[in-house]
């Protein structure tokens, strides 16, 4: 665990880290469940001391059990507790679907019984990680109304995010990318701050091509635009950091501005969040567009495990530029 | 024991209200089906018919304070903690003034100030539901309990056995029942478990377990009592498994040609009603004016509540797009 009282530089998994134990000594209400969170402090060592800080019942090690203990965080979310649960990996999150898409999800719209929970779904590829462990299931919670999902790239998003999620009073599922864990560092402010669920970001201005994106893929975009900026091709850079709702104003705007988009996702192509944002921009901004909506995402099939196989799959730096060249002749 | 004699645990008091619960259910139920049958209401009429004795004797066992997650055969439980008549038939109906505004139908409707969580269709999901609920009053340090039922059907879920592992596992104060009623729609219980009684399904867990004759008001009761006791005191959950019989088809378009006549005329002399009032007589607690009076009684209130709900606006088709998110102001942060 680390301490916020100075300015200093943390990881994306600190910055979450950061947060737990934050919102954990604000609010009581806030404890934390899942397989191997207690005295181990979790397969990514998120919660690495804090079983010695908040005790046993707070920081709940939990059976191997995704339904049971989802299922556990919404009874308790309705009398009045804040749980947070953590999948091990998102991959996991399956055996959990039912209790989140059925209950969770439909709870209040039924019958007016708030659900604010969170559930932390450690996901993505590039870690060798195979079918398994590396999975991006954002896209079968985007369809079930009554979820916020959000997804951040940044340190200081993830740790606005999740103070955010913690206490809004609805069941989010908050997508934290694995390859991003130990790879991205910020400092951060030393007061509390929470970034708002809904507003999306624009990581890097420009005046050509936007690129809509979030998680790990804001990395390859920024290092696409830092590419393309050589050759005179300006990439605006939007991070949507929420899923749903969905800020579609910002993407609007950027796309309003530069006639041209690119949608990037690392999730499969076919029904994906890209597949709704392409029509989005179908539907919103038809008389703006000056070219084709370009989507970039992973092939139609499960994350490989082998290194040529995962290389092959997960959507790349070259990617983008090549799309930004082809839609910048338009 | 014999039934009259296991009675005389319980307060006179206790059993004429909840003799008086037993027979509203009953006369509500039947009243919605007859609504149904004269094609006003939409969808599935799923009853409790024969069964009340479950739901009644459970819910009458808890304090104000404490939480049921009740399944669908549970009506005589949404009554005891005080859901109307008129509330239940404007649910069905689809009307405003129904627990969920048209949202849901028939049993699917929950109301936390009464504290009763929402059936949800899927059946054994509120089991771990239940344990949350449970694992929140052991966080505060609360002494409240919740009773949580599900069909011998519901047994067969995943999340059946994750809920009872949980609970088991942190001592949680939660009680689950069982309305074994022999069948899940048209599936027999022998094509449901391998088992002889679900009850032995606890065992897996290290929960005690007991079974009782669920159409037997007091003995539900007591069993239900104990239990909760038990999970008040930190002892940890309980499982009881009521034997009964579903008396109906499943839901009411369902004829249940598929059980055997005999089974019917069988349960048919253990009705819950029949027994409780038998109990009461040889009590001396109450008599056949007893009987009168409250059937007049209970008639009247579902009467009341039949005209509630038809006189309720529906709700307007824009209503759909309404409260899919609770707001920011909504709970307390
Ligand atoms: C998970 C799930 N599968 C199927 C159904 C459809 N269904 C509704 S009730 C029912 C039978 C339930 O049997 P049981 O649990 O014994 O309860 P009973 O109706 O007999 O009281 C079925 C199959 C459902 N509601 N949920
Ligand atoms: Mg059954």
């Amino acid at each position: 665990m680390t301490t916020t009282s100075v300015e200093h530089e943390v990881t994306y998994l600190e910055a979450i880290s950061e947060a737990l134990d934050e919102e954990m000594a604000r609010d009581e209400r806030v404890f934390l469940m899942g397989e191997d969170i207690g005295p181990y402090g979790g397969a990514f060592r998120i919660t690495e001391g804090f079983q010695k800080k908040y005790g046993e019942w707070r920081v709940l090690d939990t059976p191997l059990s995704e339904s049971g203990f989802v299922g556990a965080a919404i009874g308790a979310a309705m009398m009045g507790m804040r749980p947070v649960v953590e999948m091990q990996f998102a991959d996991f999150i399956s055996c959990a679907f039912d209790q989140i898409t059925e209950v969770a999800a439909k709870n209040h719209y039924r019958w007016g019984a708030a659900v604010p929970m969170v559930i932390r779904a450690p996901f993505g590829g590039g870690v060798h990680g195979g079918p398994f462990h590396s999975e991006c299931p954002e896209g079968w919670f985007f369809h079930s109304p009554g979820l916020k999902l959000v997804a951040p790239s940044t340190p200081y998003d993830a740790k606005g995010l999740l103070k955010a999620a913690i206490r809004d009073n609805n069941p989010v599922i908050y997508f934290e990318h694995k390859f991003l864990y130990r790879r991205v560092k910020a400092i951060l402010p030393t007061e509390d701050y929470i970034v708002p669920i809904g507003k999306a970001d624009v990581k890097r201005a420009g005046r050509d091509i936007s690129v809509i994106t979030y998680a790990a893929m804001v990395h390859q975009a920024l290092e696409a635009a830092e590419q393309l900026t050589k050759e005179g091709i300006e990439l605006e850079v939007v991070d949507l950091r929420t899923l749903v709702p969905l800020d579609k104003e910002t993407i609007y705007d950027s796309v309003r501005k530069t006639s041209k988009a690119i949608v990037l996702h690392e999730d499969n192509k076919t029904g994906g969040i890209g597949a709704e944002i392409a029509a989005l921009l179908a539907e919103e901004c038809f008389d703006c567009l000056d070219g084709p909506i370009h989507r970039i995402a992973a092939p139609d099939t499960p994350v490989p495990f082998s290194t040529p196989l995962e290389e092959f799959f997960l959507p790349k730096v070259n990617d983008v530029v090549a799309a930004a060249r082809k839609l910048a002749a338009y | 024991m014999d039934a009259v004699e296991v009675a005389k645990d319980v307060k006179r008091a206790d059993l004429l209200q909840m003799y008086y619960y037993l027979r509203l259910t009953r006369t509500l139920e039947d009243r919605i089906t007859a609504l149904y049958r004269q094609g006003r209401i939409m969808g599935g009429v799923y009853t409790s018919s024969g069964m009340e004795a479950i739901s009644v004797g459970y819910a009458s066992a808890l304090r104000p304070d404490d939480i049921i997650a009740p399944f669908h055969r549970d009506m005589g439980a949404f009554l005891v903690r005080g859901i109307t008549p008129g509330e239940v038939v404007a649910q069905y109906l689809g009307k405003r003034t129904g627990p969920t505004r048209g949202k849901d139908g028939n049993v699917h409707f929950g109301d936390l100030k009464r504290g009763i969580i929402a059936f949800v269709s899927h059946l054994a999901d509120n089991l771990p539901v239940a344990t949350g609920v449970a694992l929140a009053f052991t966080l505060r340090g609360e002494s409240r309990v919740v009773v949580t039922n599900t069909g011998d059907g519901g047994t067969s879920r995943g999340d059946f056995h994750e809920a009872l592992n949980f609970a088991s596992v942190r001592k949680l104060p939660v009680v689950f029942f069982c309305n074994n009623n022999q069948y899940a729609y048209s599936t027999p219980l022998s094509l449901q478990m391998a088992i002889p009684n679900v009850v032995d399904r606890a065992k897996a867990y290290a929960m005690p377990g007991e079974i009782v004759d669920g159409n037997d008001l007091a003995a539900v009761y007591l069993a239900a009592r104990r239990a909760i006791d038990r999970a008040r005191a930190g002892e940890g959950p309980t499982f009881i498994e009521c034997k009964t019989m579903r008396m109906h088809g499943h839901s009411e378009h369902d004829s249940a040609k598929y059980v055997p006549r005999e089974l019917f005329e069988e349960w048919k002399k253990k009705d819950p009603i029949l027994k409780a009032e038998h109990m009461l007589k040889e009590l001396g607690y109450a008599d056949e004016t007893t009987f009168k009076e409250v059937e007049e009684r209970v008639k009247k209130e579902v009467e009341a509540g039949v005209e509630f709900a038809e006189q309720s606006p529906l709700p307007e088709g824009t209503e759909t797009l309404e409260g899919v998110f609770a707001a920011e102001d909504e709970v307390q942060s």
